[in-house]
């Protein structure tokens, strides 16, 4: 860990805003598409069940 | 076309809509605002510019999901998109009535409700310049936003989102001449810039609306 | 229309689309995944401190290249939406939806990280400076264009009306800049990352803020091609739907 000297809050306050609004960007494209996949296979069987 | 013209604003007049509601808009407005600030004149008069144009800007944003939304609704749309004439041209005219109806009513009471918020007396001229040359941008891009969403269900809330932030530059541009001229500054640049953004406004915008109705009407 | 196996648009098609994504996908993840770590663990640990501005030039390395991304991002959507103004490609048009929200959230982040960092630099945490009222305005296109595409329920209706959004909206968000240039001149300091680059910002904090860059765009990709794959398979969800709901009937 590197010393951050007085900034140290100021610095990882910005880090860490971004990786929660990073994270949560991927986890929902990631949660949309698992969803929207399942669902489209479920269409699908039923059209050619 | 004129015939059209001349019908939409009977039609704005008749049903008491537009022309009423966005004059006694402005008038709260303007009321309401030293009732938040406080009454002490100096700080009024600094603001009054802003307030003024802000009032304007959502006076004139009230009435405007109206411009096709009846029209949409009783099917007078489809019959004005078979019509003979360039729905660009109905859009215009609809948005040049929108504008008679309620930004130029907009521009005749400014003075009136400047006078309530203590408004430079320099800045007078410039307030009722900037509004003339203003408003009619703002009807333009209104009708671009009321177009967009004309299709939907509860569009009203929705075409604000869309077409306020439309309006940052005439609203900067206008609040900056009256600013500058209250204080006896040159405001050349400002309103050159603004009546640019007017001029683009009417001659483009209709187009970008008549595609977004062309859209909708589909 | 000439028909040219090696034409650009033979990509566009949604078929082939789903079938080169599906290997790319993957490469241009891991390849993110490291590229972004690595850049940031760089930036973060092994680069000194500022004489002036301390620890906190450490911002730098996410808030220059999540604001590059904002703007970027705004104008791969005018050109996608254009493509599907003239096209007729749905794989451009959705693509542009994608990244309408990976667009917000860097806009976002831009805004929160220049907030932090304007705080001990500036004094405050928000001045109506030209580039951070510019970055709000540009907050308040993205949330309005993803507003209307969740408001207009047949899909092809969205995306015509939403791309004529993002052109209009591109003008004005132009305009805006400028706009807001005149109406006050602000606190930023100019281009920090120009190519005349030596004069700006001194070699130490510029290699590690290229790879952080290169991390954002590969981040950009992978998140994009993942969200419109989806977002294909959404419409294709939607068709069969819609069959049955006819058939049905």
């Amino acid at each position: 860990m590197p010393d951050l000297g007085k900034y140290a809050g100021d610095v990882l306050m910005a880090y860490g805003a971004t990786f929660v609004l990073l994270a949560a960007l991927i986890w929902r494209s990631l949660a949309r598409s698992t969803k929207i996949k399942r669902q489209l296979k479920e269409a699908e069987a039923r059209r050619n069940g | 076309m004129i015939r059209l013209f001349w019908r939409d604003i009977t039609l704005a007049f008749r049903s008491g809509g537009g022309f009423g509601l966005g004059l006694g808009f402005f008038l709260i407005l303007v009321t309401l605002v030293p009732f938040g600030v406080g009454p002490d004149s100096a700080q009024l008069q600094i603001i009054a510019p802003g307030i003024l144009w802000v009032g304007a800007l959502l006076a004139c944003l009230l009435s405007l999901d109206r411009m096709f939304a009846l029209d949409y609704e009783d099917g007078s749309l489809d019959l004005l998109l078979t019509a003979p004439i360039p729905l660009e041209g109905v859009v215009a005219v609809k948005a040049l009535a929108h504008w008679i109806t309620t930004g130029l009513p907009l521009v005749i009471a400014a003075p009136a409700l400047g006078f309530l918020l203590h408004l430079d007396m320099a800045a007078y001229k410039w307030l009722i310049i900037t509004l003339l040359v203003g408003t009619p941008a703002l009807s333009f891009i209104g009708a671009f936003g009321a177009a967009l969403t004309v299709s939907l269900k509860r569009g009203g809330l929705l075409m604000s989102l869309l077409v306020l932030p439309l309006y940052i530059p005439t609203l900067i541009f206008g609040a900056e001449v009256v600013r500058r001229g209250a204080e006896g500054f040159l405001v050349g640049t400002p309103l050159a810039l603004q009546a640019g953004i007017t001029a683009g406004a009417i001659a483009l915008l209709p187009f970008a609306a008549a595609a977004a109705l062309r859209v909708a009407a589909r | 229309m000439s028909f040219n196996m090696n034409s650009i648009w033979e990509w566009a098609n949604p078929r082939k689309f789903m079938r080169w994504t599906d290997k790319a996908l993957p490469v241009v993840a891991v390849l993110a995944a490291v590229v972004f770590v690595a850049g940031l663990v760089w930036g973060f640990f092994f680069t000194p401190d500022d004489y002036r501005q301390g620890a906190t030039v450490k911002i730098f390395y996410i808030h220059v290249p999540a604001a590059m991304m904002a703007i970027n991002i705004w104008a791969m959507m005018l050109v996608t939406s254009l493509i599907w103004i003239v096209r007729r490609h749905h794989v451009s048009v959705l693509a542009a939806k994608s990244a309408a929200s990976i667009g917000m959230t860097m806009t976002l982040i831009a805004l929160i990280t220049g907030a932090v960092w304007g705080k001990p630099m500036w004094g405050t945490y928000w001045e109506w400076d030209p580039r951070l009222t510019s970055f709000l305005i540009l907050f308040l296109f993205y949330v309005g264009y993803m507003a209307l595409w969740e408001a207009v329920e047949n899909p092809d209706t969205a995306a015509d009306l939403t791309s004529v959004l993002c052109l209009v909206g591109s003008v004005f968000a132009i305009l805006s800049r400028y706009a807001v240039l005149f109406w006050n001149q602000g606190l930023h300091q100019g281009a920090s990352l120009s190519m005349d680059a030596e004069e700006n910002v001194a070699d130490v904090y510029w290699y590690p803020a290229l790879v952080c860059i290169a991390g954002f765009v590969l981040l950009f990709i992978a998140l994009v091609l993942l969200r419109t794959r989806t977002e294909i398979r959404a419409r294709r969800l939607h068709a069969i739907e819609l069959r049955e709901r006819a058939e049905n009937a």
